[in-house]
């Protein structure tokens, strides 16, 4: 009887294990959205929900330059560089012209970007999901310990994510750039007398998140063999909940939000009924909004009258 | 104020995008803006045929196929009673409430004759009450729930149901493969992959197979099921119904033989779709089975006919879908051509009265309870498409 509860413990385990790492990779990938929504919110106070639309746009570019023959070291940086062009010219054209509109507009803008950019993605390049390029060889390759399946596609999400969020961190605390950036999220005012361009720090910024997006596409499009117009919603609403339990606006935060979420998420799915996945993965939401409005990371400042 | 004056030129430039997305429409949704003559009945010189698919979405090569098919079709019967055919294509984007409002926009505003349409079960059924209260027929190609039909004497369908595909199936894993053990993945978005699991739970139990209990589940635009393969992996089955549509399961057949899963899967027609291959990639399709309406292989001078011409017209293998609805559009042909009167009782009356109809899916008899008794055949998915297995008969 004695071998039989330990073998379930060992078995427990390697269920336990292999909840965490799908966790773990899924939550890096909704780390890597989340962070440009708390970046942007941080800088102009904006919820961008045309961000999850970086992340799809992203996906395609690599998707087509893997198509065409190119090696995956210069298709992925094309499509960080891509979707951050994009996002450059998005927030010119749509976003900088009504930035002092207030919020409500500002947001409803965001909201009708990201509804064309799904749409125009349906009409020119097709509704149907399309399967991505093979890569590489060592793309499906599953490494087995134990019970425990661990596909390189895995790994490379999770240090890609990982050596990203390194040099994030490095651009903001200890570059020009990043004091500049840090200092127009603090005071925009303060930061233009001071010398600051802060439209180019604000255009800086977009490209930074829409970048970071634009990676976890590429990565998610290897990982699931798939890319299609609408990939872009579902991961972008994630995000933004990620975003918002880490506390938006702080980069770390976004960081824990995702990964908190993705191991949440995979663990209702692996221990209790799929069905609820979302439920509890928002119930937890609002949950952790009860008890910190601010979010995980969020300081709780009172409000000045 | 000024802000209004900064808003004008972007809102210019949105609808100048706007306009030119809307160009690039196939041209089937420029019926939009044609306006109805006047509010009179059906139209006299022509017949109109409303279409609801999902050209869009998820599913979207369902609907394309199937369109392909009627297309091909029409050209094929030309003017019936001196009158022309027109067809209107609706796209549902594989989502019930857009299916509901297209049906509502072709008896409206189109005023069509009849409704073909639509393919996933759940789209379908969410149009067909609003036929039945118009009293406009509604026939389906290819959705195999067993409840479209019972919405009322309107709706019809040429395809089998899934009270025989799910036994066909259910017989296939316990007698041809000898499978005891079996795990059900259900879509629980979908009307079709919940009826398809019942049946096929029914039977199987019926043969003397187990199923594991317990809720095996994932939802429409789902992309990871690892973790859930993970817990199908630790009940120990000898092989998994999994009833969906393609682009899940395609997806999920990857994920599990990335998870060291190797059991076969078997599906229904909806996994029947040019693009599972490309998902599922060369591994994971491998080795699996699903019940389907026809296969491109079948040797029968009709069919072959058939597969030759498709691929001539969209230089593609035809699936399921398109073989649906080219026959689907024929039936309708044949029952407009036998209606008593044009109208819609009239297009009913023939419609239900259909009788031994040779088409390319087989012989089409539409029965007391508006479906259509037909054979499945059982297909093995390999990298190089479906390859043909058995054909059952009903």
């Amino acid at each position: 009887m004695s071998t039989g509860t330990e073998s379930d413990f060992v078995y427990f385990l390697y269920d336990l294990a292999t909840y965490l790492l799908n966790g773990i990779t899924q939550g890096s990938v909704y780390a890597l959205v989340a962070l440009g929504y708390t970046m942007v919110y941080g800088i102009i106070k904006l919820i961008n929900f045309a961000h999850g639309e970086f992340y799809m746009i992203g996906a395609f570019i690599g998707f087509f330059c893997i198509r065409s023959g190119m090696p995956l070291w210069m298709a992925f940086p094309c499509a960080m560089i891509g979707s951050g062009m994009v996002a450059v010219i998005i927030e010119r054209i749509v976003y900088r012209p009504i930035r002092y509109a207030g919020r409500i507009p500002a947001l409803i803008t965001a909201l009708g970007t990201s509804l064309f950019f799904q749409y125009f993605g349906q009409n020119t390049l097709g509704a149907d999901p399309k399967a991505f390029p093979k890569v590489t060889d060592f793309e499906n390759k599953t490494y087995q310990f134990g019970e425990l399946f661990v596909s390189t596609n895995q790994i490379v999400i999770i240090s890609t994510t990982f050596i990203l969020m390194v040099f994030l961190y490095w651009l903001v605390n200890h570059t020009r750039t990043g004091k500049a950036m840090r200092a127009t999220s603090f005071d925009k005012n303060a930061a233009e007398l001071m010398g600051i361009d802060t439209n180019k720090i604000i255009s800086f910024t977009f490209f930074v998140g829409a970048s970071l997006a634009g990676a976890a596409g590429v990565l998610v499009g290897m990982y699931y063999n798939t890319v299609e117009p609408m990939m872009g919603l579902i991961p972008g609403l994630k995000a933004f909940v990620a975003a918002v339990l880490g506390g938006i606006g702080i980069i770390p935060g976004a960081v824990l939000g995702g990964l908190v979420l993705g191991i949440a998420e995979n663990l209702v799915v692996g221990f209790w009924v799929s069905t609820y996945r979302d439920a509890i993965a928002f119930g937890i939401l609002i949950l952790i909004l009860l008890l910190k409005p601010a979010g995980l990371l969020g300081k709780n400042r009172k409000e000045k009258v | 104020m000024k802000a209004m004056t900064k808003l004008i030129p972007l809102i210019a430039v949105f609808a100048a995008l706007a306009m030119f997305s809307q160009g690039c429409k196939k041209e089937e949704s420029k019926t939009m803006t044609e306006a109805p003559a006047a509010k009179a009945a059906l139209s006299a010189t022509e017949i109109v045929l409303g279409a609801v698919f999902p050209m869009t979405g998820p599913i979207a090569t369902y609907g394309q196929e199937s369109v392909n098919g009627m297309k091909m079709a029409l050209k094929k019967i030309g003017d019936i009673k001196g009158k022309k055919i027109r067809l209107i294509v609706e796209d549902n984007k594989g989502e019930p409430n857009e299916s509901a409002n297209a049906v509502r926009k072709l008896i409206d505003i189109d005023k069509v004759h009849a409704i073909v349409g639509s393919v996933a079960s759940s789209n379908t059924l969410a149009g067909a009450p609003i036929a039945q209260q118009s009293k406009v027929p509604l026939m389906t190609p290819a959705s195999t729930n067993e409840t479209v039909t019972q919405t009322g004497d309107y709706i019809s369908r040429t395809c089998f149901t899934d009270a025989f595909q799910g036994v066909v199936m259910a017989k296939f894993a316990y007698e041809t493969l000898g499978k005891k053990k079996a795990v059900i993945i259900v879509d629980n978005s979908s009307d079709y992959s919940k009826g398809l699991a019942s049946v096929f739970t029914k039977k199987f139990k019926e043969l003397g197979g187990t199923i594991v209990d317990g809720s095996f589940t994932y939802v429409q635009k789902d992309t990871d099921f690892r973790s859930l393969l993970r817990k199908v992996k630790r009940e120990g089955p000898d092989v998994i119904w999994l009833p969906g549509y393609y682009t899940e399961v395609g997806l999920m057949l990857n994920q599990a033989r990335q998870m060291g899963i190797n059991l076969p899967f078997l599906g229904g027609d909806g996994w029947d779709s040019p693009k599972l291959q490309e998902l599922a990639g060369a591994e994971g399709i491998k080795g699996n089975y699903i019940s389907s309406h026809f296969s491109p292989d079948d040797v029968d001078p009709a069919v072959q006919g058939f597969v030759k011409e498709y691929v001539d017209t969209y230089g593609q293998k035809p699936g399921a879908m398109a073989a649906l609805g080219y026959d689907g559009v024929l039936v309708m042909a044949d029952a407009l051509k036998r209606a008593p009167t044009m109208d819609h009782a009239g297009i009913r009356d023939a419609l239900n009265s259909t009788k031994d109809f040779i088409g390319i899916t087989g012989s089409i008899t539409i029965d007391e309870n508006r479906n259509a008794r037909k054979a499945a055949v059982v297909l093995e998915t390999t990298a190089k498409g479906m390859k043909f297995k058995q054909k059952v008969n009903p």
